[in-house]
Order: structure tokens, then sequence, then C-alpha cells
């Protein structure tokens, strides 16, 4: 999702702004509110931080002959939101932009919004949908991962395909021609990111059970009978 | 930690995820598997027909390769040593209580 530092021409850099400032806001102040009231969650945010911090520091190859970044966003979309998620994204994307010069600061609010709010977003709908379905947990976190992972980079490619339409195929031309490096090269990264997503949820889900019960990810009720499989 | 169900097909898609690795470098003979959003910054310049960003890096650029890996490997370590901790943590205070 790494929009490098001015490859978003105005209006658009601005316009990515507009769009993640409000949502950065509103994840702060319920962060704040987190961390004023429920303190004993701290840890778990910190490690749904470090998964970011982690995953997106690996650059995985892909099938395509590229290489790209997971995201890590999908856990910390399904345990504190997609507002929360977004401050963590802010905090990891302001780390490659200022230390690693990826990314960039005048994109740092479409990298936010394709990475940290509209992805998360995508997964936190799909892990709702899903419990409400009674799909087995585990799978429904592997579509929500995989899903934040690779809808980031749909929403890169139409976000540079809005900035950059083609001078022959218009939006639409230049679309596919990102989407075609984008989502294409993100798949099998995006299906690797689920897969571990849900592996470390099972983790999660041996240790630190009463927290997710605790923040309404899951009800008591699944957690003893997960634990009835998994053990 | 017993190995599960879990673990099992964890480690089954990553075999798939390296298999897929290995086809695509032998599908792609020659590629260094470039960043991704490199491969973008082509396709700007064809669909512009040549764009130049208005504004350079403003952040710290490492100098090389070398710095940037170790930048990444310290993000990596700092996260990996935060998940490992919180999670010894809670396992370690579970078995206590």
């Amino acid at each position: 999702m790494h929009i490098m530092e001015g490859f978003l021409p105005s209006p658009w850099w601005q316009l990515w702004f507009v769009f993640s400032i409000p949502v950065i806001m509103f994840g702060m102040y319920r962060l704040n509110k987190l961390v004023s009231e429920r303190r004993d969650l701290l840890p778990l945010l910190a490690v749904a931080g470090a998964f970011i911090f982690v995953l997106s520091s690996l650059k995985l190859p892909s099938v395509t002959g590229s290489s790209s970044h997971p995201t890590g966003t999908g856990m910390a979309a399904i345990l504190f939101g997609p507002a929360v998620t977004a401050v963590l994204g802010v905090i990891v994307l302001l780390y490659q932009a200022l230390f690693l010069a990826h990314g960039g600061l005048t994109t740092l609010g479409a990298n936010v919004a394709s990475m940290g709010i509209i992805g998360p977003l995508a997964a936190y709908l799909i892990y709702k949908a899903g419990m409400k379905a009674n799909i087995n947990f585990y799978v429904v976190v592997f579509l929500a991962a995989t899903f934040a992972d690779w809808i980031t980079y749909v929403v890169t490619s139409t976000q540079l395909a809005l900035a950059f339409p083609s001078q022959t195929g218009g939006f639409m031309g230049s679309l596919q021609a990102f989407l075609a490096i984008f989502a294409t090269t993100q798949v099998p990264l995006a299906i690797m990111e689920g897969a571990l997503t849900a592996l470390i949820f099972k983790y999660i889900i041996q240790v630190k059970s009463d927290a997710l019960v605790e923040l309404k990810v899951i009800s008591q009720e699944t957690v003893n009978k997960l634990r009835g499989i998994t053990a | 930690m017993k190995i599960g169900k879990g673990e099992i097909i964890f480690a089954v898609i990553a075999v798939f995820f390296v298999a897929s690795f290995f086809y695509g470098m032998a599908a792609n003979p020659g590629s260094e598997f470039g960043g991704a959003d490199g491969a973008a910054e082509g396709v700007i310049t064809d669909v512009t027909g040549g764009y130049e960003p208005w504004i350079g890096n403003l952040g710290f650029e490492p100098p090389g390769g070398e710095t940037e890996s170790l930048l990444f490997a310290l993000q990596a370590a700092i996260g990996a040593a935060v998940l490992g901790y919180f999670f010894g943590y809670y396992k370690g205070k579970g078995r206590s209580d």
C-alpha cells in the first residue's frame, strides 16, 4: 500500500487526509477510552500493534515475480475495530515513512485510508457477518484477515487510478493496470497472512480468552466450544 | 504446546506458499522480485507519459540496501519481542493462577 512521497498530486493527497483524519481522531478517542477504562486489555493492544509491526516489515515474494508487504491489520480490526486499527496503522506508516523512505508524509492520508481504515473495515464486517452466520471461528478470522490484506491493495490501486487516469483508457484503464500489479501479487500473501492470523488467534484463545469475551469479540460459549476442539 | 489441527493446516498453507514462490521463480526467470510499489511507479510513468513527484522524500533516506534491511529487521524485531513477551506473560500467568 505504500504510495511513495509525492506520488499523489493535488487534490488527491489532501482529499485522502480529509477522509482519514476524522477516523484517526475517532480511533484516538476510542483508544483513550480503552487505555483509561480497561488497562488490563493494554497488553492485547500491544500484541495487535506488534503484529502489524512484524508483518508490515516483511516483504514477501509472490508468484507474480514481485514482492509486497502483508499488512497485519486484520487481527487488530477483529479485536478493537477499524478506528483503533487506523491509529496503529498511522504509527507503522509513520515509522516507515520517516526512517525507511517507504511511503510518505504527504501520502500518509491515502496510505492510512487503505491499510488502516478500509482494509480493516472489510475485515471487521466480514468477521461480524461470519460469526453471525455461525461459521467456524478460525475460518472467519482467516477470511477477515485475508481480505483486510487484499482489499488494502485494491484500495491502493483505486487511489492511484483516480490520481492517474490513463490517457487512453481513463480511470478503468489505469485501474486494470494497477490491479494487475497489486491485486494479483497480493493474493498468495493475503492467504498466508490470513492463515497466520488464524493461528495466532488460536494462541490468544488458549492464553487470554477472557479478554476476547470482554471485548465482545467472541462469546464464552464459542470459547468453550473451541477449547473443547483444540485442547 | 501441542501440535494440533490449526498448526497442521497452517503448515500446509505455508508449504503451498513456498511452492508458489518457487513456481514464481521458475515462471519469471531473471526476476529479482522487486517491490510491487516500484512496478506501480512504472505504470504511473506509462499512463501519464512521465510523472515527476511533486515533492521528494521528507524523512530519513537509508543510504543503501544494507541500512534499509537493518531498519526493516529492527521493525520486525521490536514487534516480535512485544509479541513474545506478552504471549509468554499470559501463558505463565495462566499457569500460576
